[in-house]
């Protein structure tokens, strides 16, 4: 019943959209002005009927209904609780489900709250909104319907993917989705002022807050996934420069170039049409990482839930939205007015160099990641992996990362490095240059055996933490207003991040040994012992557990106790890592299999600093939350001011 | 440094964007030549050769009764072949949980002497899973390899 349930209010929302597209494109023009008035409501209402038909398929999964085929396919009654609730996004459909409910909850929201665009652009959004929607209803509703019924029920469900069977699973996924499809608004927003021609700073004010909250997610998503491969893949490797991390890198990279190319139009009214390129791209960048992931057209370490024929679908959305969109980019383009003029040292020329880098960056990785399928065209088969990624990248990040130490000191529109300037800008930033040059010659002097890409990052973070406090000197802090914070928190979080990532790069210290129980191995400063192995039970697995104890130097030892579960439903074996984390890094213990002789395989890893890698994704995101909480009381305030105002003329009879 | 022409200053941004795009693609495409690594089957490897010391995936089916343990027990030896040719491999780590004699296994890693050295194993990380380039073979080429080591 509830599937049936769903399966209609699913139909319902899709045809909403197609009321909602339809309204939207009439009352844009002179005859439909009545419609108007329709498409804000339909919105709405889609969001809620999507919202319940994927609160159906929740309680489908929670209630473990096997006469539905995807619950009989990806879930088991025995799973706990957690599992059976993230089993609902765990595959094809449901994630799909999910992404379709993100796109009309938000479409929802926008219609319900949005207040300072020009009405027309408003509804031209909303129509865009529901046109890229109906392409998913479509692809959900006619190739991927989640809320098939079995003809025989099934007598037990297939389980989850015992990889999948991870605390991450229950917010990677919908925290990524939610950055992947929040992009989708300023997507439409970007449509809507294509089609009504009306970009500019009211434009860019009332876009940023949705961009704002779609990264914010995004950055999270991107690094508790970077944690959850980390510690469930017992590889010891944060970043594997793997398709389906790159689909979720690339739409970061276009969403913090737009963030910035916003702040730009929003406060000078610059940058126009390239703001508007890159809220396409964006978005557009989800899509593409959908569709490597969904598609499996791609080799990954995350490929679940393929399936290649559904790929074709997805590339023919694709080429509609992707290709309409851009098509009417070059349109109008040309007609977007000039933007404000600015000199070459200024705010505006550092957020420009700052939107080329990250393109740079954004046109590497997918370049990179698309080369295999070019070349599999071709009849030769590759990969791509670290050996390209992180060198070509880093040509691009690292002047993008010393821009970014002076860009925020600098005024808008024109500005000097000399005179005034060099008390304000040239001398502080000048230590902080020092600051990295020193380390740099550390590195070269005393630790050559650091390569160069570690000991660059060293460096740069060593100058950029420093700087991207400058900000703040001289300001009242108590009156620093929220977005800046979020600046400065957001730049310092990249500084922690880039240390996180070289330090691990440079100093990390590995040791692969056979042990017997009463070993004793040397890790960096760690000594750990084995102490024995025995056997655990979890609710639906059991595992060998190895009891490790290691000592930090002279400290007295903790206890490690590293796993190797085997899942029964579907059979499937995983490692359980086991960590400990110190102020000044983590140790790493994976437990192997046992040799002919007796001795247990045991791996470790000493990683100083790798959890800044996280802290930094985290402090990221913090800054991105600063900034919007920043932005959405300044709303509230003008909005209340306008109100008042409003309420005062009424009242003076004008 | 005056502020130029606004008309002058699109142009300006415009040939700076694609000029780094240009830059970027560039750059990306001299690097894939260089480190792009490239997909053998043993067959492959022993008619065309690569370099020493170049990064390249090996994939094959891993011979029955191949799998060696050395004395250090963390070193595996074991031959991946397809039927037509055989390669002998070393790696040394911990082998993922489905690597297993007869089954299928991708190797990155590079040619040394004539052994390859492997510093990652991939195996099928589930029923569901097959490693991409693996499909092709295990189709045609794995009955082979049965068929042979009957």
């Amino acid at each position: 019943m509830i599937a049936e349930l769903g399966l209609a209010v699913l139909w319902m929302a899709a045809a909403l959209a197609v009321l909602q597209l339809v309204a939207g494109v009439l009352a844009l023009r002179p005859e439909g002005r009545q419609l108007a008035g329709l498409v804000r409501p339909v919105a709405v209402v889609q969001g809620a009927l999507v919202a319940v038909a994927f609160a159906a398929l929740v309680s489908l999964f929670l209630t473990t209904d096997l006469s539905v085929k995807l619950v009989a396919e990806n879930s088991h009654s025995m799973k706990p609780f957690i599992f059976k609730l993230a089993g609902t996004w765990g595959n094809h459909e449901g994630s799909m489900l999910l992404w379709v409910t993100i796109m009309g909850v938000a479409g929802g929201f926008v219609a319900l709250i949005e207040k300072r665009l020009p009405e027309n652009t408003l509804i031209a959004t909303l129509a865009g909104q529901a046109f890229v929607s109906l392409g998913f209803y479509a692809f959900l509703l006619l190739s991927s319907n989640p809320f098939e019924r079995l003809a025989e029920p099934a007598p037990e469900g297939a389980g989850l993917n015992p990889l999948l069977q991870d605390i991450g699973l229950a917010f990677h996924p919908p925290t990524l989705y939610v950055g992947y499809v929040g992009l989708s608004i300023a997507f439409s927003f970007a449509i809507g002022a294509l089609v009504t021609r009306d970009v500019g700073p009211a434009f860019a004010r009332a876009m940023r807050p949705w961009v704002l909250g779609a990264w914010i997610f995004l950055t999270l998503g991107i690094t508790a996934g970077s944690y959850w491969a980390y510690y469930t893949l017992g590889w010891g490797g944060w970043w594997f420069w793997d398709p389906v991390e790159n689909a979720s890198l690339m739409p970061w990279l276009a969403a913090t170039a737009l963030l910035h190319s916003c702040s730009v139009l929003a406060s000078r009214n610059a940058l126009k049409a390239w703001t508007v390129m890159l809220g396409v791209i964006a978005f557009s960048m989800s899509m593409v990482g959908t569709f490597l992931v969904r598609s499996g057209i791609l080799t990954s370490v995350h490929a679940f839930a393929v399936d290649p024929e559904r790929g074709s679908f997805i590339l023919a959305l694709l080429a509609v939205y992707i290709g309409g969109a851009l098509t009417l980019f070059g349109l109008r383009a040309s007609t977007v007015t000039e933007g404000a003029r600015f000199s070459f040292v200024s705010r505006e020329a550092a957020l420009v160099l700052n939107n080329v880098m990250l393109c740079g960056i954004l046109g590497i990785v997918l370049i990179g990641t698309l080369y295999p399928l070019l070349t599999e065209a071709m009849g030769v088969k590759v990969s791509v992996g670290p050996p390209y990624f992180n060198p070509v990248s880093a040509v691009f990040a690292i002047p993008m990362m010393l821009v970014m130490g002076v860009g925020p000191l600098l005024r808008w529109r024109q500005d000097s490095l000399e005179g005034k300037g060099a008390a304000r800008i040239t001398l502080p930033v000048g230590i902080c240059a020092l600051l990295s040059a020193a380390v740099l010659l550390g590195v070269v002097l005393f630790a050559h055996h650091i390569k160069l890409l570690p000991a660059l990052g060293l460096a740069v973070a060593a100058g950029l933490a420093p700087a991207s406090f400058l900000p703040l000197r001289g300001r009242n802090l108590r009156r620093t207003p929220l977005p800046t914070w979020g600046m400065v928190i957001g730049h310092f979080g990249i500084a922690v991040a880039l240390f996180g990532m070289a330090s691990e790069s440079a100093f990390s210290t590995e040791k692969l040994a056979a042990m017997r129980p009463g070993d004793v191995q040397q890790v960096g400063p760690w000594t750990v012992k084995l102490d024995g192995i025995g056997p655990v039970a979890g609710p639906n697995w059991t595992a060998l557990e190895a009891t490790v104890a290691a000592g930090y130097e002279s400290a007295a030892p903790v206890m490690l106790h590293p796993q190797a579960r085997t899942f029964s439903n579907p059979p499937g074996n995983r490692t359980e890592s086991a960590l400990k984390t110190r102020w000044n890094g983590q140790l790493y213990a994976v437990l192997g299999e046992e040799g002919d002789d007796g001795r247990w395989q045991m791996r470790f890893w000493w990683k100083p600093f790798v959890p800044m890698i996280w802290y930094g994704g985290a402090l990221i995101a913090l800054g991105g939350l600063l900034a919007l909480l920043g932005r959405v009381a300044a709303d509230i305030r003008r909005l209340v001011a306008t109100d008042k105002i409003a309420y005062r003329r009424m009242k003076q009879g004008r | 440094m005056s502020a130029i022409k606004a008309k002058h200053q699109r142009l300006v941004l415009l040939v700076i964007a694609l000029l780094a795009l240009i830059g970027a693609g560039l750059l990306a495409a001299y690097a894939l030549k260089n480190q792009a690594a490239y997909f053998y089957v043993p067959n492959d490897l022993v008619a065309n050769p690569p370099e020493q010391g170049r990064a390249i995936r090996l994939g094959g089916m891993v011979e029955k009764g191949s799998i060696k343990k050395a004395a250090d027990g963390v070193t595996v030896h074991f031959i991946v072949g397809d039927g037509k040719a055989r390669i002998p491999v070393r790696f040394t780590g911990i082998t993922p949980d489905l690597f297993v004699e007869g089954s299928g296994v991708v190797a990155e890693g590079r040619m040394e002497g004539q052994t390859f050295v492997a510093d990652n194993l991939l195996a099928k990380h589930d029923e569901k899973y097959v490693p991409r380039e693996m499909k092709d073979m295990t189709a045609a080429q794995a009955k082979q390899v049965v068929a042979e080591t009957k």
